[in-house]
C-alpha cells in the first residue's frame, strides 16, 4: 500500500476543520432572520408595569426605540441590565416587555438594579411575546419612528453587539 | 465552620486545577519514561491517573453540594436551580447545562483513566504508560476548556440572587438524571479505544495482543452508548409529548454516529484479534469513533447547529473546542499517516469468508455513519456557502438509513455463521435458504391476515428481522449440534454476539411496526365524552388541577376500554413551571409488549373540553427492548474468559518485561 493513501483521512479532516472555522467566524448565529423584519410592530393593548395605565402601539412610535424583552427568571437579562442602564443614560429610548413574569418581582428588580426603560409592558402570559416570535429572553427589537421593526437581536446586548446594532439604530428614522 | 462551607465552590475549582496539574504530569512523566526506557517513570502513570480522578470527583461533588444547599452565589447554580426544585433534580441540574455537563464529561474521562489504570494490571508497563498519557492529553485539553471558557464555579458576587432561575423543565425528569451520564460514559469511553490505538501506533506494536486489550474497553463504551441512545429516545418519546422517538435531530445524530463507528470497530477488532488483519483500518476506526464523540461535543456545545439540545450558543467556546478537535484529531491522523503499517497483512482470505462479511459490515456501518454526518453538516456547509439556511429533513435520513440497514441485517445473518479464511456460498446457502424463504413468506402473509393490506416497507422490515433471527438460531443449532445443554459451552463471546444480533432483529421489528401501523387522532373531547381509536375507546373521566413542588398543572384522567372492558386509567398533564413560566406536556402512556397507548394534552377549549392527541403505537417497546438485548450481549461478551485467562499469563510476561527493562 502506498503511504500517501494514509494521508487521505488527514486531508478530509483538514478540509472539514476549515469549513467549521469559517462557519464559526462567519456570522452571529443569534441574528436569525425574523419574518417580522421590515414589518410593523404588532398592535397591542396592554398595561404598563410601573403604573398600570393602558397603552397601545401609538405610545411607542414617534422616535426610534429599542424594545427589550426581559424577565426576572432570566439570568442573562441580569447580565444585560447594566449595559441597558448605560444605553439609557446615553439617551437611547428603550421600552421593556416584561415577558411571562410576575409584576411584583419585576418591580422589585427595577427598584434594585435601576430602570433603563421609559416604561415596561406587562406581558405575563406572553401574548405580545408570541406575536413578536420571541423564543427566549432577552431579545431586543429595533423599531423606527413609524413603528416598523428594523432588526432583531436574540441574546444579551453588550458593547460588542451594540457596535453593529448602533449603526443600524442611528441610521433609522 | 460555616465560612468553610461557603467556600465549597472555591474548593471545587481548586480541585479542578489540581486535576489539571495531575493530568499534565500524567502526559509528561510516563512519556519521558517511555522515551528513556525508565520503568520507574512510567510507573507514575497509575498514581497520577488516580489523583486526577480523585480531584475531578471532589470537584464534581462540590458542584453538586452547591446545588443541594442552594448556593445561588454560584452563577451556574443560580441559573439552573431554585429552592423549590426537588433534591434529585437539583443533583441532575448539575449536568443540566453547559458548564456542568462539561465537568461531568471530564470527570468521566478521569474515571475511565482510573479504570484503565487499575483494571489493566496485566498490560506491559510501557503500554499502560502510553495509554494513560494519551488519555491525559485529552483530559488536559478538556479540563483547560472547562476552566477557561466554562467555569461552573464562577460567582455572582457581591450581589448573590436570593432565588435561582430554574432547570429547563424539559430536563426535570428521571430520564435526564440517567440519560446524559450514560451517554457521556459512552462518548468518553471511546477515548480508551482511541488511547489504545494511539499508544499502539506510537509503539509500532499493532498486534493481536493490542486488539485483545482494546476489545473489552471498546465493548464497555459501546454498551454505555447503546443504553444512552435508547434512554435518550425513550425520554424524548414520553417527555416531548408528541409520541416521536427519533427525530434525526443533530444531537441524536451526534450520538448515533459514534455508535455506528464503534459497532464497526468492535467487529474490526475481532478480525484483528483473531486473524491479525485490518490493523490500519481498525486504528482508523478507533480514531474516527472518538473523533465523532468529540465532534458531537463540538456540535452540541458550540451552537454551530442550533437545536433543542444546544444549551450553549457561544462561538468563543466553539473556537476553543475546534482547536481541541483540531489538535486531537489532526494530530492523531497525522500520526496515523506517518506510522500506520503499510505492509499488507500476512493473513490471506478468500472472497467468501468471515473476514469478507465483516469487511462488508464495516463498510456498511461506516457508510451509514458518513451519510448521517453529511446530513448533519450539510445545512452548515450550505449556510456557509451563502446559500441560505435550510434543514435536511427526516426524509433524507430515512432514505439513506433504511436501505443500508436492511442490507446490513442481511449481511449479519449470513456473516455470523461464516467461517474464517475460506467459506463457500454453497455451504451458507444450504443452511440459510429455507430461512430466507420462511422469512419472506411470513412477512407477506402475517400482515395480510392481520391488517388485510400489503405494505412494502413492512414486508422488507419483517423479512430481514425474521431472516436474521432464524439465521441466528440455525447457527446456534449447528454449533451446539442440536443439544441445548451444549449452548453454555459455546463461549460467552459467542453467546453475547447471538444476543446482540437478536437485539438488532427485535429493534427492526419495533421500528417497522411502529413506523407503519401507528394510528393517531387529534380530537376535541369534553368531560364524559368518548373517542374510539382502533380497538380502543378513550373516555374523558375527569379533569382537574394538580399542584406540584415547582409547577401547577391541568390534568385529565382517561379510562381506556377494549371490548367494553376497562383496561387502563391514564392521567395526562400539562404543567406550567412557575419559575420560567414554561409549559410542558406530560403524556400518559399505557405500556404493554405489543402496543403503547399514548395520550397527550393540547389546548384547553370551552366548557372544560380539551384538544387531545390520542395515539396507538404497536410494538413501541421493541425498539428499546432490542437495544437492551444488544447491551446485554455486549456485557456477556466482555465476560468472556479469554480476556481474563490470557491476562493471567500476561502478568508473568509483563513482570518479565519490567525486569528486563530495569536490567537494560
Amino acid at each position: 500500500m502506498n503511504r500517501s493513501l494514509l494521508f487521505i483521512p488527514l486531508g478530509i479532516f483538514v478540509l472539514m476543520a476549515v469549513v467549521f472555522w469559517i462557519g464559526l467566524g462567519q456570522e452571529d448565529k443569534t441574528s436569525l432572520p425574523s419574518p417580522l423584519i421590515d414589518h410593523p410592530f404588532p398592535e397591542f393593548s396592554l398595561t404598563v408595569l410601573e403604573d398600570s395605565r393602558a397603552v397601545t402601539k401609538a405610545d411607542i412610535v414617534g422616535a426610534p426605540a429599542l424594545v427589550n424583552v426581559w424577565a426576572t427568571w432570566c439570568p442573562t437579562c441580569k447580565q444585560e441590565h447594566t449595559f441597558l442602564n448605560e444605553l439609557a443614560s446615553q439617551g437611547v429610548r428603550i421600552f421593556g416587555i416584561n415577558y411571562k413574569d410576575n409584576d411584583e418581582k419585576a418591580k422589585d428588580w427595577l427598584m434594585s438594579f435601576g430602570n433603563p426603560y421609559i416604561w415596561n409592558l406587562s406581558d405575563p402570559n406572553g401574548q405580545l411575546g408570541l406575536e413578536l416570535g420571541v423564543y427566549g429572553a432577552p431579545e431586543t427589537f429595533l423599531v423606527d419612528s413609524k413603528g416598523i421593526i428594523r432588526a432583531k437581536h436574540i441574546g444579551d446586548l453588550n458593547p460588542k453587539v451594540w457596535q453593529t446594532l448602533k449603526l443600524q439604530f442611528e441610521a433609522m428614522e | 465552620m460555616t465560612e468553610l462551607y461557603s467556600m465549597v465552590p472555591e474548593f471545587g475549582q481548586l480541585a479542578l486545577i489540581f486535576a489539571f496539574v495531575c493530568a499534565a504530569f500524567q502526559v509528561v512523566i510516563p512519556l519521558v519514561g517511555v522515551n528513556r526506557g525508565a520503568p520507574w517513570l512510567m510507573a507514575y502513570a497509575r498514581p497520577l491517573a488516580t489523583g486526577q480522578a480523585l480531584f475531578l470527583l471532589i470537584s464534581l461533588f462540590s458542584l453538586a453540594y452547591c446545588f443541594v444547599v442552594d448556593d445561588f452565589s454560584v452563577a451556574y447554580v443560580a441559573a439552573n436551580s431554585n429552592t423549590a426544585l426537588p433534591t434529585p433534580f437539583k443533583i441532575s441540574a448539575v449536568w443540566g447545562a453547559h458548564e456542568g455537563s462539561l465537568l461531568l464529561w471530564v470527570t468521566m474521562l478521569g474515571l475511565w483513566s482510573l479504570a484503565v489504570a487499575w483494571l489493566s494490571k496485566s498490560l506491559p508497563i510501557d503500554m499502560i504508560a502510553r495509554v494513560l498519557a494519551v488519555m491525559g492529553m485529552v483530559s488536559v485539553g478538556f479540563i483547560l476548556f472547562t476552566l477557561e471558557t466554562s467555569n461552573p464555579f464562577s460567582r455572582h458576587l457581591p450581589s448573590a440572587p436570593a432565588e435561582g432561575g430554574d432547570l429547563n423543565p424539559l430536563l426535570q425528569d428521571f430520564g435526564l438524571i440517567v440519560h446524559p451520564p450514560t451517554l457521556y460514559m459512552g462518548y468518553v469511553g471511546l477515548s480508551v479505544a482511541f488511547a489504545f490505538a494511539i499508544a499502539a501506533l506510537m509503539s509500532g506494536r499493532l498486534d493481536a495482543a493490542w486488539a485483545r486489550w482494546s476489545r473489552p474497553w471498546t465493548t464497555a463504551a459501546w454498551i454505555f452508548l447503546t443504553v444512552g441512545i435508547a434512554l435518550g429516545s425513550w425520554w424524548a418519546y414520553y417527555e416531548l409529548g408528541w409520541g416521536g422517538w427519533w427525530f434525526w435531530d443533530p444531537v441524536e445524530n451526534a450520538s448515533l454516529m459514534p455508535w455506528l463507528v464503534a459497532t464497526a470497530l468492535l467487529h474490526s477488532l475481532a478480525v484483528t484479534e483473531k486473524r491479525g488483519l485490518f490493523k490500519s483500518w481498525t486504528v482508523l476506526l478507533a480514531i474516527f469513533a472518538f473523533s465523532l464523540s468529540l465532534l458531537g461535543t463540538f456540535l452540541v456545545r458550540s451552537g454551530v447547529l442550533t437545536s433543542v439540545h444546544a444549551f450553549a450558543s457561544d462561538p468563543e467556546r466553539g473556537i476553543f473546542i475546534l482547536a481541541l478537535l483540531g489538535i486531537c484529531v489532526g494530530g492523531s491522523l497525522l500520526l496515523y499517516a506517518i506510522k500506520a503499517p503499510t505492509v499488507a497483512s500476512s493473513g490471506r482470505f478468500e472472497l467468501v469468508s468471515r473476514e469478507m462479511f465483516l469487511l462488508l459490515n464495516n463498510l456498511l456501518l461506516v457508510v451509514i455513519a458518513l451519510a448521517i454526518l453529511i446530513g448533519t453538516l450539510y445545512p452548515l456547509v450550505y449556510d456557509f456557502m451563502g446559500l441560505g439556511k435550510l434543514s435536511v429533513g427526516a426524509a433524507w435520513f430515512n432514505t439513506m438509513f433504511v436501505p443500508l440497514s436492511v442490507g446490513l441485517a442481511v449481511v449479519v445473518g449470513a456473516g455470523a455463521m461464516s467461517r474464517w479464511k475460506v467459506d463457500s456460498l454453497g455451504r451458507i446457502g444450504t443452511m440459510l435458504w429455507p430461512a430466507a424463504i420462511a422469512a419472506i413468506v411470513f412477512a407477506i402473509i402475517t400482515p395480510m391476515i392481520i391488517s388485510g393490506e400489503l405494505k412494502g416497507m413492512v414486508v422488507l422490515g419483517l423479512s430481514v428481522s425474521i431472516w436474521l433471527t432464524l439465521a441466528t438460531f440455525i447457527d446456534v443449532w449447528k454449533k451446539s449440534r442440536g443439544q441445548i445443554t451444549r449452548i453454555p459451552n459455546l463461549g460467552m463471546s459467542y453467546l453475547g454476539m447471538i444476543l446482540a444480533h437478536l437485539g438488532v432483529a427485535v429493534t427492526i421489528v419495533g421500528v417497522t411496526m411502529v413506523a407503519n401501523y401507528s394510528t393517531e387522532k387529534s380530537v376535541r373531547i369534553a368531560p364524559g365524552e368518548r373517542e374510539t381509536l382502533g380497538d380502543y375507546v378513550f373516555e374523558f373521566a375527569q379533569g382537574g388541577h394538580i399542584t406540584g413542588p415547582n409547577y401547577t398543572s391541568d390534568a385529565v384522567r382517561f379510562n381506556v376500554y377494549e371490548d367494553d372492558k376497562l383496561i387502563s386509567t391514564l392521567m395526562a398533564e400539562k404543567r406550567r413551571y412557575t419559575a420560567r413560566g414554561s409549559v410542558m406536556t406530560e403524556a400518559a402512556i399505557d405500556v404493554s409488549l405489543f402496543r403503547d397507548l399514548y395520550v397527550s394534552m393540547g389546548e384547553p377549549l370551552d366548557n372544560g373540553a380539551w384538544g387531545m392527541r390520542l395515539q396507538v403505537k404497536p410494538f413501541m417497546r421493541w425498539v428499546w427492548l432490542g437495544a437492551i438485548f444488544m447491551a446485554c450481549g455486549g456485557f456477556l461478551a466482555m465476560l468472556d474468559k479469554r480476556y481474563r485467562r490470557r491476562a493471567d499469563k500476561k502478568v508473568t510476561a509483563a513482570k518479565g518485561a519490567e525486569l528486563g527493562g530495569v536490567n537494560a
